[in-house]
């Protein structure tokens, strides 16, 4: 039996699990991390147009801070986030960004001096400060208040991956590439390792460590049509699930991007938007202001989604034999533009599509793209039923996006969640130690080792690629933008069919190292159990927040519904997920639930949300004194580690 | 996309082999299946193991061009199999082989990691400022011209796939030669004002025939490159630069 020991062991090489490693080494403590392919492959290279941090040096940033970014993050939740933890990120994204920045990431930097941006569809001149010149600038994304994402022209999750990868490298942190994670080792309520599969040789072996941290992004890939990378399928989120003691949580919270292209799901990024591109029917008519006419095509992802679909249903998408679709327009940004600042844009468009987007219309479509649902952690990263397993980032449910994220606080949720939760992998590092017994190491070895040989000697039975596409299918046709109580009734049914027919599967390859196949076998039993989570949560959740959109429930439901679905698998040969829910507690909110600001507000209030804004009131009223940092631990006691507890600065204001 | 395309039938040629079955020789195989319109190698490859041959190893991750991870030599050129369309080639035949100067996994699968890993480390891929761990982030970031700033990303978009290492004369008679993606590594550094190192301190990495004195100039590196980066100019750049070092 081989084992490997280690202090802090890290599932996933994307930003969030590169990011834990890196603090963990800071600390002194022996780190590995395990990834399934080079860590600078990883999804978050994928991410284009930004992170989130309110820096405020570019004018149209002007007057920003934590405090606005809190509540565009909040409001983008449609209240569904824990404040705290929203309050933890917003506060310590500008640390992060700044970090990166010595780093390495080249980002785009403030000019100064006049330039023309396109806003509305009309060119306007904005007038950057000599003062500002040479700071990290910002673009405008959707359902922000002011341009906080700062960006490298659309290559941002690229050169943040690379940075942070180089750092990794820097400082001698072993990256175990090809290597799956298939199950947590575990007893009584603690969390002792991992054992882990060689993709090329085969061989199974355990990692034993202090710390397990979870990072292995979202669960995409349990839709058929999905802007994630073919990676992103969940196995991280589905082994902590299957310890029967590790929850999840809002697995129903699944995001739409608006603008992907079509057939093939490829995400044009939000920036596109952001710096001024429009959305355009079948006949050429810009649609989003008829519905929002207030933020327009930069209302929040979940909502322009959720127009587009509304106006396709109509007859206005373009037809193709591919479905519907509508388009994307930016060639009112101009060829300099687009050649700068929407780069891989413009590349994408001409490998997979022919298409010149200085010229042409892109066909989009929304199309799966992420994954607020994930392991429950408190807001250590730390799960709260499994002693020493960690979560970050999208395999996370942490939780600052509640049931809508908002584009450019994915990235920086990896950064910040890395750097927080890191610092808390560490602390646990220093305080615990690893008492486990050999025997048990075997046990869960051998366990793993006997499904392995059956699947390989089972002769007749299931298709693995069959069944994966049933369920995608399934995902998409009954749980996809908009839901309702059939569909989604027939969807868990059919699951927990696929479920019992996963348990018989066979794979025609029969050799036990690299096996496409067989890895494919032995995921897709984890990643119908994930689709399960999703599918019976939002069977359940009898409302709309965010992206989860009921047909038959289109109000938001403060009154039964402020709480968050947490689901189990308490036995291997269960079919069905078990159901818990977490309250919200409005009495703790720095922000008590409101309106978002679109379409009609016809939310059924909750009778504590007037208690708590009269109690912020009086508050406010006894401590007419307080600054914005003294009124928000007034508020929303947060803590942070001691690294990350100061102030930041801005230009023009210093540290206020 | 024409009709004539859609009923297609391509002939996909790959070469076979697993070094992890003993006995296990290098063969050819070929594949025919149905084009679909805007088929991509990706979803061709994919649709070859779900439906014909299981077997088959390749890599793919982000199926878009950015991460790198499926440079193949596609009739006879090195490059990123994901972005690469069926319909590009006339007659429907397309023969993919791994990328050479790589271990091979088995099949198209490289490990490309482990080279970039050893690449990485060899040119000290990262910013060395030794007051990095001193810096205080509650204050505002050092400036940076946007220019400049702008030049650094020209050089970043390297996303290390292997295919100017394939395409190179003088790595196939300088095994240990680093390479263009290295180079250009080095470039992107020497550049970025962030990174501390002197001319002397680059010299040591560079200033060999394993290094930027060795290239050929043969520019396969250059002809290849997915993202187009300016690798003929920066190795100029790079030898005028070293050349006046010692």
């Amino acid at each position: 039996m081989k084992i490997i020991y280690t202090d802090s062991l890290v599932i996933g090489g994307g930003m969030a699990g590169l990011r834990v490693a890196i603090a963990s080494m800071e600390r002194g403590y022996d780190t590995i991390v395990l990834s399934l392919v080079p860590a600078k492959r990883s999804h978050s290279a994928a991410a284009q147009g930004g992170m989130q941090a309110s820096l405020a040096a570019s004018v149209k940033g002007e007057g920003d801070n934590e405090d606005v970014h809190f509540e565009d993050t909040v409001k983008g939740s449609d209240w569904g986030c824990d404040q705290e933890v929203a309050r933890m990120f917003v506060n310590t994204s500008p640390k992060a960004i700044r970090q990166l920045a010595t780093w390495g990431v080249p980002w785009s930097r403030v000019r100064k001096g006049d330039r023309q941006i396109v806003v509305n569809n009309k060119r306007v001149t904005i007038t950057e400060k000599n003062e500002c010149h040479g700071l990290i600038t910002a673009r405008d994304f959707g359902g922000t208040k002011k341009w906080r994402t700062c960006y490298t022209s659309d290559g941002t999750g690229h050169t943040m991956l690379y940075a942070m990868g180089n750092r990794a490298v820097q400082l001698g942190i072993q990256v175990h590439e090809r290597k799956e994670a298939i199950a947590l080792i575990h007893e009584d309520g603690v969390c002792h390792g991992a054992i882990v599969r060689d993709l090329i040789t085969g061989k199974l072996m355990a990692y034993v460590s202090k710390t397990t941290t979870i990072a292995t992004g979202g669960y995409g890939r349990i839709y058929s049509v999905t802007t994630n990378a073919v990676i992103s399928e969940g196995i991280g989120t589905a082994i902590a699930l299957e310890t029967g003691v590790a929850c999840l949580c809002n697995m129903e919270a699944v995001q739409f991007h608006p603008t992907a292209i079509v057939p093939v799901g490829i995400l044009m990024t939000e920036g596109c938007r952001g710096d001024g591109g429009l959305l355009l029917d079948k006949d050429g008519h810009r649609f989003m202001p008829d519905y929002e006419p207030g933020k327009k095509e930069l209302a929040s992802r979940d909502v322009v989604s959720r127009r587009m679909t509304e106006h396709m249903r109509k007859g206005k998408g373009v037809h193709s034999r591919y479905g519907d679709h509508l388009w994307l327009d930016i060639t009112m940004l101009g060829k300099e533009h687009i050649e700068k600042n929407l780069r891989e844009v413009r590349e994408i468009c001409e490998y997979f599509l022919g298409i010149d987007p200085v010229k042409d219309y892109m066909p989009v479509r929304p199309t799966q793209h992420y994954s607020m649902g994930g392991i429950r952690t408190k807001p250590t990263g730390e799960s709260p039923t499994l002693k020493g397993l960690f979560s970050a980032g999208e395999a996370a449910c942490w939780d600052m996006h509640g049931f809508n994220r908002l584009g450019g606080n994915s990235v920086a949720e990896t950064t910040v969640a890395g750097m927080i939760v890191g610092e808390y992998v560490a602390d646990y590092c220093e305080q615990n130690f690893s008492n486990i017994s050999t025997k048990l190491v075997e046990k869960f070895l051998k366990r793993e080792e006997k499904k392995i040989i059956a699947l390989l000697d089972r002769n007749k039975g299931e298709n693995p690629y069959e069944l994966r596409n049933e369920m995608q299918k399934i995902m998409m046709d009954k749980v996809g933008i908009f839901r309702n109580g059939p569909d989604l009734e027939k969807a868990v049914e059919e699951l927990k069919v696929l479920n019992e027919r996963a348990r018989n599967i066979a794979v025609r390859n029969k050799i036990s190292s690299s096996n496409p196949e067989l890895v494919d076998a032995m995921r897709v039993s984890k990643m119908i159990k994930l689709a399960q989570c999703a599918a019976y949560g939002a069977m359940l959740r009898t409302e709309s927040r965010g992206a989860h959109s009921r047909e038959d429930y289109p109000e938001r439901n403060d009154k039964d519904w402020l709480k968050k679905t947490l689901t189990y698998w308490r036995e291997e040969d269960d079919d069905l997920p078990e159901v818990e829910y977490e309250p919200l507690d409005i009495n703790k909110m720095e922000m008590p639930p409101g309106s978002r600001g679109y379409g009609v507000d016809n939310t059924i209030p909750n009778p504590e949300t007037e208690k708590r804004m009269a109690e912020i009131e009086e508050i406010k009223k006894a401590h007419p004194n307080a600054d914005r940092f003294e009124m928000q631990q007034l508020l929303n006691p947060i803590e942070l580690p001691e690294k990350f507890k100061g102030n930041n600065e801005r230009i023009g204001r210093g540290f206020k | 996309m024409s009709d004539q395309e859609k009923d297609r039938t391509l002939k996909i040629s790959v070469l076979r082999y697993n070094p992890q079955v003993k006995g296990d020789t290098p063969r050819m195989q070929a594949y025919e299946l149905t084009e679909a319109p805007g088929m991509t190698l990706f979803i061709a490859l994919n649709d070859i193991r779900e439906n014909i041959d299981p077997t088959l190893q390749f890599d793919f991750v982000c199926r878009a061009g950015i991460c790198g991870s499926c440079a193949m030599v596609i009739n006879g050129k090195p490059s990123l199999a994901c972005r690469t369309l069926t319909s590009k080639f006339p007659d429907g035949e397309i023969k993919l082989l791994p990328l050479p100067g790589f271990e091979l996994i088995g099949d198209l699968s490289i490990n490309s990691g482990k080279f970039m890993q050893a690449m990485n480390e060899r040119v000290e891929s990262w910013i060395h400022d030794k007051n990095m761990n001193n810096v205080d982030f509650t204050r505002l970031e050092e400036r940076m011209d946007p220019d400049v700033a702008d030049e650094i990303y020209e050089l970043e978009r390297c996303v290390e796939c292997g295919c100017c290492v394939a395409a190179c004369g003088t790595k196939r008679m300088r095994p240990n030669f680093l390479g263009a993606v290295g180079l250009v590594r080095l470039a992107r550094y020497a550049l970025d004002p962030r990174d501390k190192r002197t001319d002397e301190e680059f010299y040591e990495v560079l200033g060999t025939d394993d290094g930027v004195f060795g290239c050929m100039t043969l520019l396969g590196c250059e002809d290849y490159c997915p993202k187009n980066l300016p690798l003929q100019t920066q190795i100029a750049y790079l030898r005028r630069k070293m050349a006046f070092v010692k």
